[in-house]
C-alpha cells in the first residue's frame, strides 16, 4: 500500500484568533473546485514547510461536513511541543499555498445509537464541531459535555451553546465545575453511545468509569492523537534500506526516517492507526512508547515500535525499514 | 457514439451474449497457467481504453438487460434489498458515487446536474428523469441505494465500519454467485466469510480485512475473482438453487461450449465520505466458452488451470460434477505451447 492518502493542494483563506491560546486557519482548493465531502469526526494531516524541515500534524476538520467550499481546523498553541503548533500559529499567513491530506475518519459516529453522548476537554472539543453539525443537520440525539480551564479558554463554547442551547454542558476548571460522571453515565438510555475527545487523563477516567459501570467496550469511542513528544537525539540504523540515521531532539522518528528518503505508510501519524508499526531487529536500550496501538505486551516485548509517537533511548536501534 | 444495448435474457431462453468487442474486453482473471489464492488487491485506478477498466464504474452492451432481470429478481424477492436503518446516510453516498461515475464515464447516457441539494438525474437507456433532493429520501421512489443500485450493473454491499471490523449492513445483491445477502446481512468480515476454504489457515482474512479498514478517500482497490457458472444466469443465489443447481448435470461434451460460462466478478472497494463506511461493489461478467476460446491464448490457460485446480477450491466453486467433462473438452485447444504473460488475449 502506498503511503498516506492523496493530497490536496490548498490556499489558507483565513486565520482567525480564537482565543490567547487557539487560532483557527482556513482552506480552500487553489483550484476553485469543492473539496471532498468529509464525516464528522475526520482529520487531516497538514504538511507544514519550515525552512529544511517537513512536519506533518493532523487536526480534526471543524467545519459542518456540508460545507465543503472550506475546511477548517483549530490549532493550539504548545510552547514546549516540537515547534508545529508554533509554526502555524506564526508563519501561516492568508495566502499560504500549503499541502493537506484527504480527510481520513478514525473518530467515526456509530450511527446505529440513539444518543450520541459526547465529552470534550479542551481542543479536544474541535472533532465534536463536525459531528454535532452533522447529527443536528439529520435530526440526530446528542448532548454535549465540554470541560474548559477558563471562560475565555472554552474554545468554541459561546458558538456551541448558541447552536445547541441545552444539548450543550459547559464546565470551567477555575470554577470548580466537574462533570458527575459516574451519574451521568448511569442515566443514559440503552443504546446510547459514548464519545471522549480530550487530554489522555480524561480519556483514560471515562474509559474506566465505564467500564466499571457496565458499558460495553464496542459503545465507548475515544480519539487521542498523542502528538509526538520532544526528547533526546538517538541513532537508528534501517536495515532494509542500509542506512543509519539521527533522530534529533525536535524531530519524531517518523520524520527523520522520512527525511532519509524512506517513506513508511501512514494515516494518522498519532500513534493510533497502527500504519507506521515496525519491528524491531535488535537493541540496545530503552523504548519510551507513547502509542495507543500497540498492546502493553507488545511494549514490554521490545519487538515493535510505533515510530510517528515512541522513541528510544540506550546505545543502538536497529529497525526493519 | 453511444454503446449499443443488447436486447437478450439471463434466464428461460438465455439469449445473452458477448460481441467481438467485448469478448475482448473481457476480464480474463488468470495472468499465469495455474491458480490459487492470494490477496489480489491493488489501486482501482483507470485502466486501458477499449478495457472494462476504462472507467472505473463499467457500463457496457448488458447494462439494459441485467437491469430488467435485476427487477424481475426484486419482484419475486424483495429481500435481495435490504439495508438497516443506520445505512440510509452511506445510502446517500452510494447514489452520489454512482451518478457522479456513471455520468462522467457516459456523458452521452447519464447526466447529473447539482444545485446544492436540488438535483436532477437523467439515465437514458432505461429512460429516466428524476428531479430529487439528496438526502431527502421522500423525494425518490425507493431509498436511495434501492434508486441507483436499480440503474447500475453488479451487486452492492455497503459495509459499515466499526470496532475494527466491517458489517454487512446493507446491500442490493441480485447476481451472486451463490450467497445470500439475507442470510449474511449484520454479519461481520469473518462471519460471512466463514464458508470459504483454506483461507483462513493463510491468514488471508486477517490481512485483507486490515487493507479494506484502511482503505481511503479518493483511493478505491480492486481485486478479480472467478467462479463458473451453467447457463448465463445472472441470478445463481441460495435461493434460487432449485431453478440453477440442476443445470449442472446438463452438461455433454456436445453443448460445453454454449452451457458452462466463466463468471468472473470485478470486485472494488471504496470509502464512502459521508458515512465513513465502504461500499463493495460486485460487478460480474460472464462468458461462455465458446466465446472464451476464440482467444487461443485463453482456451490453452484455463484448460491448465482447471485441470490442476486443488480439489477443495473446485468443490468451493461447484465444478466438480462437470469438471472432467470440461477439461477433456479444452484440452483439446491445448496444443501445449507456452502462453504470454499477463492477462490479455494475443
Amino acid at each position: 500500500m502506498s503511503t498516506g492518502t492523496t493530497k490536496l493542494d490548498v490556499v489558507v483563506s483565513d486565520v482567525v484568533p480564537v482565543n490567547d491560546l487557539v487560532t483557527r486557519f482556513h482552506f480552500r482548493r487553489r483550484d476553485g473546485e469543492l473539496l471532498p465531502t468529509f464525516s464528522g469526526g475526520a482529520h487531516v494531516v497538514v504538511e507544514m514547510r519550515d525552512g529544511e524541515r517537513t512536519r506533518l500534524n493532523p487536526y480534526s476538520l471543524m467545519g459542518s461536513p456540508l460545507n465543503t467550499s472550506e475546511y477548517t481546523i483549530s490549532v493550539r498553541r504548545d510552547d514546549v511541543g516540537r515547534g508545529g503548533s508554533l509554526f502555524m500559529h506564526r508563519s501561516v499567513k492568508p495566502g499560504l499555498e500549503m499541502v493537506i491530506s484527504y480527510p481520513v475518519n478514525l473518530f467515526s459516529l456509530d450511527l446505529r445509537a440513539k444518543k450520541h453522548l459526547m465529552l470534550a476537554g479542551g481542543i479536544g472539543i474541535t472533532p465534536f464541531m463536525a459531528q454535532t453539525a452533522q447529527l443536528a443537520a439529520e435530526g440526530g440525539n446528542f448532548e454535549l459535555h465540554y470541560t474548559c480551564r477558563t471562560a475565555s479558554l472554552g474554545t468554541y463554547a459561546d458558538v456551541l451553546r448558541e447552536r445547541y442551547d441545552r444539548r450543550v454542558r459547559l464546565y470551567h476548571d477555575d470554577r470548580d465545575e466537574r462533570i458527575e460522571l459516574d451519574r451521568l453515565l448511569s442515566s443514559q438510555p440503552l443504546g446510547t453511545h459514548l464519545y471522549v475527545c480530550g487530554p489522555s487523563g480524561m480519556i483514560g477516567w471515562v474509559r474506566d468509569r465505564a467500564a466499571s459501570l457496565g458499558w460495553p467496550a464496542e459503545t465507548v469511542h475515544f480519539e487521542h492523537f498523542a502528538a509526538p513528544q520532544p526528547g533526546a537525539p538517538f541513532d537508528v540504523e534501517l536495515a532494509v534500506s542500509g542506512k543509519t540515521i539521527r533522530v534529533d531532539e525536535q524531530q519524531s522518528l517518523l520524520e527523520a526516517i522520512e527525511a532519509a528518503g524512506v517513506d513508511p505508510p501512514y494515516l494518522c501519524r498519532g500513534g493510533v492507526c497502527g500504519q507506521c508499526e515496525t519491528n524491531v531487529i535488535s537493541h540496545d536500550g530503552k523504548f519510551i512508547h507513547n502509542d495507543h496501538w500497540l498492546s502493553e505486551e507488545e511494549h514490554r516485548s521490545c519487538n515493535k515500535i510505533m515510530p510517528c509517537v515512541s522513541r528510544f533511548e540506550g546505545r543502538s536501534l536497529v529497525l526493519e525499514r | 457514439m453511444g454503446i449499443t444495448f443488447r436486447k437478450e435474457t439471463f434466464r428461460d431462453d438465455f439469449t445473452f451474449r458477448n460481441s467481438p468487442e467485448h469478448i475482448r474486453r473481457f476480464p480474463f482473471p488468470f495472468h499465469e497457467d495455474s491458480y490459487m489464492y492470494a490477496v489480489n488487491i491493488e489501486p482501482h485506478v483507470v485502466g486501458p481504453k477499449g478495457s472494462v477498466l476504462e472507467n472505473l464504474i463499467d457500463v457496457d452492451e448488458h447494462y439494459v438487460a441485467e437491469m430488467q432481470d435485476r427487477a424481475l429478481v426484486l419482484a419475486e424477492d424483495p429481500l435481495r434489498c435490504q439495508s438497516l436503518p443506520h445505512m440510509t446516510l452511506a445510502g446517500w453516498d452510494l447514489l452520489e458515487l454512482l451518478m457522479e461515475q456513471q455520468a462522467l464515464g457516459y456523458p452521452e447516457h447519464f447526466t447529473l446536474t447539482r444545485d446544492g441539494d436540488k438535483w436532477r438525474w437523467i439515465n437514458r437507456p432505461l429512460g429516466i428523469d428524476d428531479s430529487f433532493t439528496f438526502g431527502d429520501t421522500s423525494t425518490l421512489p425507493y431509498g436511495p441505494m434501492e434508486y441507483i443500485t436499480r440503474q447500475s450493473q453488479g451487486d452492492f454491499c455497503i459495509l459499515d465500519q466499526r470496532d475494527g471490523n466491517l458489517w454487512m449492513d446493507a446491500g442490493m445483491v441480485t447476481t451472486q454467485a451463490d450467497w445470500s445477502l439475507d442470510f449474511d446481512i449484520g454479519m461481520n468480515f469473518f462471519e460471512w466469510h466463514a464458508p470459504v476454504p483454506l483461507a483462513h489457515e493463510k491468514g488471508i482474512f486477517i490481512r485483507a480485512l486490515k487493507f479494506l479498514t484502511n482503505i481511503q478517500q479518493g483511493k478505491p482497490a480492486r481485486r478479480l475473482n472467478w467462479t463458473m457458472t451453467i447457463n448465463p444466469r445472472l441470478d445463481t443465489s441460495p435461493e434460487n438453487y432449485h431453478k440453477w443447481g440442476p443445470d449442472r448435470t446438463t452438461v455433454t461434451p456436445e453443448n460445453v461450449g454454449d452451457k458452462v460460462h466463466l463468471r468472473v466478478e470485478l470486485q472494488s472497494f471504496w470509502r464512502l465520505p459521508r458515512s465513513n463506511g465502504i461500499v463493495f461493489p460486485i460487478r460480474c461478467y460472464l462468458i461462455k466458452m465458446d466465446e472464451l476460446v476464440t482467444q487461443p491464448k485463453w482456451a490453452r490457460r484455463l484448460h491448465r488451470v482447471i485441470r490442476d485446480l486443488p480439489e477443495e477450491l473446485a468443490t468451493y466453486k461447484g465444478l466438480t460434477r462437470y469438471r472432467p467433462t470440461l477439461v477433456e473438452w479444452l484440452s483439446k485447444l491445448d496444443d501445449g505451447s507456452p502462453t504470454s504473460a499477463g492477462f490479455g488475449p494475443d
